[in-house]
């Protein structure tokens, strides 16, 4: 990384947290975490559960303090001045909420006075924002009657009333159907687009290849992975060929097959009818792949080209899977993922 | 990568700009001058500014919830004419002095009232803190301060409407204070320092059970630590202890002197707290704030933990 003086104008770095550390009794729950957010991106912060992602968050927002190392956000050091931190900062998702039993203008009316915009400011920065994340119809109803993204949109402009340097979403789509999570990242977008940094916690790895450039996966309070979600990939290794046989009694010949054009071993699985290698040369395997083939004679249901997922790099680096499976109930959160990866496309 | 923005609607570039501060500002689209106060000298002013933004929001849930306030309201409202009507049939005027029993139950009524107040305060604080609403208030650059002042504000103008509608329903009952002026207010006065010493404990307790689940519970505390007391009847009537107990709850205090000051019979029992509630019904509230006070304070500090 660049030097780079964290307090110059010109800073390359929304977010600089070296060797943070954070006791709670015996445990550490940070311990010797570095991040650096580059401005004007959206950098996700993945790890399971117990991680450490929330007490990151909280330390970067002024919630928590921390018990050791450094960290400045917007140019702030957010231990030797939290009040000016609080004020180029925004904080959405799971642990900041709306008031529910006020309306959409009156939250952000209410939020706006006590970032100090004063009564007739707050007036307009509420009206201004409820138009751009699209509620104006609905300003004047209770929040508590809000559809799920719609709460969640008039979270993200709550945050966004200072139009903060720095935007931290933690875990901004969790529960949400698969419209709900298209509003949100559409916003999200949006945000960046104008210039705000994010910091996105998230337990869906689909979310933050779609919003991330860059990734940092935390374990046991210690970054243990910094990269763009491209590297990290191709760290788990590259792209694999993937052979779908109508008879599961063709799939010696399939095996073959794809045995002759790749360089490493295939892999079988039966009961998915599915052969499988890796690849060098993508588009050369497919076309050779599909020719070879058809002149055995062999019924190809589908032929794909997969690019490893970011699930793939989670399961690699950590030994165990996303902190959404299998932890909250069962099904309903990898079907909101799987769906919403339809719609996203 | 799919970051590459499918936005339609621009948005507004510009950045807070802090006092002192070069960060950029205005952008293309940037209606309103995001411009903020960061003085340290005038964190005194914005505290006063940001509770009574505080304020403001817990009147307009009232608002915005009418049958919040009937519950609030009608409670006490049932409950004086629960003891007024069914029991006073069964109760003796007490210790002889002039007056039926709904004479002297009526400052009970408004001391009751008062002390499960702290519940309400409670119930609020526990739910904005389960909901994450404090955190977002944290993470603001507002006066932490303000955060707690703010609902003890709210909780005391709420007290004085209760109250309100208390006396009117006594007054219609046939309650009168005998006191003057001076004196009468000085009761409501009293009660009123009774209940501003029980938003302490209320904060403390919101900030300390779990859950407003949990929250709920705390009316089984609240109901012996009531009825133990003068407030519905005379602490002579109960067993030797017990009645010593009674006497020394802090509300039996507020409940005689108001008794006192309305000029309503007290039902003396001789005990030396009794002949000074005037004076204990001032310093059982202040003691009351002096503990939990700084606990609440202690509390709300370790949200940063």
């Amino acid at each position: 990384m660049e030097k780079v003086a964290d307090g110059s104008p010109g800073r390359a770095y929304a977010v600089r947290a070296e060797g943070l550390i954070k006791r709670y009794g015996e445990k550490r729950a940070l311990d010797g975490f570095d991040l650096a957010v580059r401005r004007g991106t959206v950098h996700g912060l993945l790890g399971p559960n117990g991680a450490g992602k929330t007490t990151a968050v909280r330390i970067l927002s002024t919630l928590s303090r921390l018990d050791g190392g450094r960290a400045v956000v917007a140019g702030v050091d957010v231990a030797a001045d939290p009040r000016g931190a609080r004020r180029r900062i925004g904080l959405a998702g799971q642990y900041a909420a709306v008031d529910e039993q006020l309306t959409g203008r009156q939250n952000l009316e209410m939020f706006g006075r006590l970032f100090h915009l004063g009564g007739r400011r707050a007036r307009l920065r509420a009206g201004e924002l409820l138009e751009r994340f699209e509620l104006t119809a609905a300003a004047d109803q209770g929040a508590d009657g809000y559809s799920g993204g719609m709460r969640r949109r008039l979270d993200l402009a709550a945050s966004m009333i200072l139009a903060p340097e720095v935007l931290f979403l933690d875990e901004p789509t969790t529960g949400l159907d698969p419209r709900g999570r298209g509003e949100v990242w559409d916003a999200v977008r949006d945000m960046v687009a104008g210039g705000t940094s994010v910091l996105l916690t998230t337990q869906y790895l689909d979310e933050a290849d779609r919003l991330a450039s860059r990734i940092t996966v935390i374990d046991r309070g210690r970054a243990i992975a910094d990269d763009t979600p491209a590297a990290l990939k191709d760290t788990v290794g590259g792209d694999r060929i993937e052979v779908v046989v109508t008879h599961a009694a063709e799939l010696p010949r399939a095996r073959e097959a794809v045995d002759r054009v790749c360089r490493g071993a295939p892999a079988t699985d039966t009961a998915e009818r599915r052969v499988h290698a890796p690849v060098a040369d993508r588009v050369a395997a497919l076309t050779e792949v599909a020719r070879v083939l058809q002149d055995e004679g062999v019924q190809a249901e589908d032929i794909s080209l997969r690019r490893p997922s970011l699930d793939d790099v989670f399961l690699r680096l950590t030994g165990h899977g996303a902190d959404g499976d299998g932890t909250d109930g069962g099904g309903g959160g990898a079907q909101a993922v799987h769906t919403g990866k339809e719609i996203a496309k | 990568m799919s970051t590459g923005s499918r936005t339609t609607t621009a948005l507004d570039g510009g950045h807070a700009r802090v006092d002192g501060d070069h960060a950029p500002s205005g952008g293309p689209h940037a209606r309103v001058d995001l411009t903020v106060d960061a003085a340290d000298e005038n964190r005194a002013r914005w505290a006063v500014v940001d509770t009574w933004t505080l304020v403001r929001r817990e009147l307009t849930h009232y608002r915005r919830q009418p049958v919040m306030i009937l519950w609030q309201l009608g409670f006490p409202i049932i409950s004086v004419l629960l003891y007024g009507y069914v029991f006073s049939g069964a109760m003796k005027p007490p210790g002889g002095e002039s007056g039926g029993y709904r004479d002297f139950l009526m400052a009970g009524m408004f001391v009751m009232t008062m002390s499960f107040g702290f519940m309400n305060t409670a119930a609020a604080v526990v739910a904005g803190a389960s909901k994450g609403v404090i955190d977002r208030f944290r993470s603001m650059p507002m006066e932490p301060a303000a955060v707690v002042a703010g609902r003890g504000v709210a909780d005391l103008l709420v007290a004085c409407a209760e109250l309100a509608i208390l006396a009117a329903t006594a007054l219609a009952m046939g309650w009168r204070s005998g006191g003057g002026l001076t004196a009468t207010v000085g009761a409501f006065g009293l009660l009123l320092l009774l209940r501003f010493s029980l938003i302490w404990v209320g904060v403390w307790l919101g900030l300390l059970v779990p859950s407003p689940e949990a929250a709920g519970g705390l009316y089984a505390v609240a109901f012996p630590l009531t009825m133990i007391s003068s407030i519905f009847v005379p602490t002579g009537s109960m067993p030797g202890w017990l009645g010593t107990v009674a006497s020394w709850n802090p509300i039996s205090s507020t409940g005689t002197a108001a008794r006192e000051l309305f000029g309503n019979p007290v039902a003396r029992d001789g005990s030396w707290i009794q002949d000074h509630a005037l004076l204990m019904a001032v310093v059982w509230p202040l003691a009351i704030t002096a503990v939990f006070l700084p606990l609440a304070a202690r509390r709300f500090r370790q949200l940063g933990r």
